[in-house]
């Protein structure tokens, strides 16, 4: 469904993604984890339209989305949600989702009506004439899931949804996207909740300094001594196997 | 407030407006309306792009003076029919609006940036009718011909020699159809797509872009709006006037004057332009009126006043006298406080 090749995002003398190659099977739960700085989020403005490549190509079922604006990104099916909760502060929750809406729908009636039924999917029925301003993290995180999910989309590209929910929230979530995955929605997400990570996606590829360092299923990426060096940094790797067969004490 | 409501609402203002002139027979009071009804037009036209659109403009004289001049011109120049020109004129004003949205969108010009470049389109525009003689008659003006045939008074859009009727209300109600024109195409687009789309740009445009929508064409719509509507406040006040000179089109006076009364009105409402011109002016006339009977008149008086009022607003009333009377509503009524339509931090 989404095919990233070689794709490289420059900021002046930083390689913020390098050379990154990346599938996302259609009807797939795909995750991206990395550490803080690994070019995550750089990666997934450039796949939307915010930031121009400097190099490689993306393509949107076999359609060659490159450089595109954003909106003709959304308009072809792909949106992406922020990890920084872009709310439209001063307008309700109802009005929110309906602007999302809009994107396939004309009528303003209709938008809200849409608003509602999706509102209602995400358990937020009660929310419908809240100002955004007024919601909680979680709320506010969930709008911009409700509002991305208005626009219609066949790829959702989540930024961290699950920052600073606590367990429960986080479970209720977990459902939450698995609900939409199961409506037919294929999911790329950045996290860094690991639980979730793991229990949610497919395939993970992990991203490091901008270059992918490994992938596969979660459980093979989690053991992938390159992927435990890129967060524990350099011998870390060395030294869980170490413990793992001494079962020593901790070493210098 | 329910849909229902302010309908309810807009017919008895409208109804009021209509039948004022039973209640007004001083010439004074009529000028005086007429006079708060163009700034309240005035102040739509701004308010469309500033208050829906969060794109705030200080050089709306721009589209005023466009307007003003070539509804001038058009006759002065070529004996074209007044009911002719003013077509002209409000298209004018609009490909100047969408001249300097293209310019100003096209390369991400916000906030500070995109006043600065009105500001200055107005002022190169101000120095243009000054110095393009052969075109503009200069800084002398453009006055036009009066006419005292009083069954000529339709034809030439000149009713200060007409009948009883036209002349005493002619200019009052042709101002009110206006204002009714400007407020039906701004209630409309506020139930359009384009009217929400719109506003949320206004309230983040990266958030506006990744859900689908077009920021740049969605602001340039909105400024060909805002621009015909202050153009055709242009055409109202060369006919009123029957002159139009550099100083008056493109001059800061009418920038101001068309971002006060949405300001103070609440930004971003159909209503607020409208209760902001009769509040402001309502009070600038009472000022004169009660200082001047204790102290000799003295004239800027009502712009200090404005000035003060605009910084009160803006410290305790961020959604404007409409936001204070929606909440007023909503006390009376005992309906829960529902989500802010204005800008929070105009």
């Amino acid at each position: 469904m989404l095919e990233v090749r070689n794709l490289s995002k420059r900021f002046g003398g930083l390689l913020a993604v390098d050379d990154a190659e990346l599938t996302v099977p259609e009807g797939a739960i795909v995750s991206l984890i990395g550490p803080n700085g690994a070019g995550k989020t750089t990666l997934f403005a450039a796949i939307a339209g915010f930031l121009k490549p400097d190099a490689g190509r993306v393509t949107l079922s076999g359609e060659d989305i490159t450089g595109l604006t954003p909106h003709d990104v959304c308009r072809r099916g792909l949106v992406r949600t922020f990890q920084v909760v872009q709310p439209f502060a001063n307008l309700t929750v109802r009005d929110n989702i309906a602007v999302g809406a809009h994107t396939r729908i004309r009528g303003r009636a209709d938008a809200r009506r849409h608003a509602e039924t999706i509102a209602a999917e995400l358990g937020m029925s009660e929310m419908l004439d809240q100002p955004a301003a007024a919601l909680t993290v979680a709320g506010r995180k969930r709008l911009e899931l409700a509002r991305a999910l208005a626009t219609g989309p066949t790829l959702l590209l989540l930024d961290e949804v699950m920052a600073g929910l606590n367990a429960t929230e986080i479970e209720d979530i977990v459902r939450v996207i698995r609900g939409i995955r199961e409506a037919g929605v294929t999911i790329f997400l950045i996290e860094h909740v690991m639980q979730a990570v793991m229990s949610l996606s497919d395939r993970t590829y992990v991203l490091n300094n901008g270059a992918i360092i490994s992938q596969g299923t979660p459980g093979e990426v989690a053991s992938d001594p390159q992927v435990i060096e890129a967060y524990l940094g350099h011998g870390a790797s060395q030294a869980i196997t170490r413990e793992a067969t001494a079962a020593g004490g901790p070493d210098a | 407030m329910s849909e229902q409501t302010r309908i309810a609402g807009w017919t008895v203002l409208l109804a009021l407006l209509v039948l004022a002139p039973l209640a007004i027979t001083s010439g004074r009071w009529i000028e005086f309306m007429e006079l708060t009804l163009f700034v309240a037009v005035l102040g739509q036209g701004w308010n469309i792009l500033g208050g829906f659109g969060g794109q705030y403009s200080f050089g709306h004289a721009l589209f005023f003076g466009t307007g003003a001049y070539i509804q001038a011109l058009l006759q002065f120049k070529l004996g074209w029919s007044p009911w002719a020109t003013l077509w002209f004129a409000i298209a004018g004003g609009v490909l100047v609006g969408a001249f300097v949205g293209y310019l100003s969108f096209r390369y991400g010009l916000r906030g500070s940036y995109f006043a600065l470049i009105t500001l200055a389109f107005a002022e190169a525009f101000h120095v243009l009718s000054r110095s393009l003689v052969a075109v503009t008659e200069g800084g002398r003006g453009v006055a036009l011909d009066l006419n005292l045939d009083p069954d000529r008074a339709l034809t030439t859009f000149q009713f200060n020699f007409g009948g009883d009727f036209l002349k005493a209300y002619g200019f009052y109600y042709t101002i009110l159809v206006i204002l009714m024109l400007a407020y039906a195409a701004t209630w409309w687009m506020e139930h359009t797509r384009f009217g929400a789309q719109l506003v949320a740009v206004r309230e983040n445009e990266d958030a506006a872009e990744a859900l689908g929508i077009d920021a740049f064409r969605v602001k340039l719509g909105a400024i060909c709006l805002s621009a015909a509507i202050t153009a055709a406040a242009g055409v109202y006040y060369t006919q009123k006037f029957l002159f139009i000179d550099p100083g008056i089109a493109y001059g800061p006076t009418k920038s101001v004057e068309a971002l006060f009364a949405p300001i103070i009105g609440g930004l971003g409402t159909v209503l607020g332009p409208l209760v902001g011109a009769l509040f402001l002016h309502g009070l600038g006339e009472f000022a004169k009126e009660t200082i001047g009977l204790v102290w000799e008149d003295r004239p800027g008086l009502d712009l200090i006043l404005f000035g003060v009022v605009l910084i009160l607003v803006l410290a305790f009333l961020p959604r404007g006298l409409v936001g204070l009377l929606d909440l007023a509503w909503r006390r009376l009524s005992g309906a829960a406080p529902a989500a802010r339509k204005g800008k929070a931090d105009a």
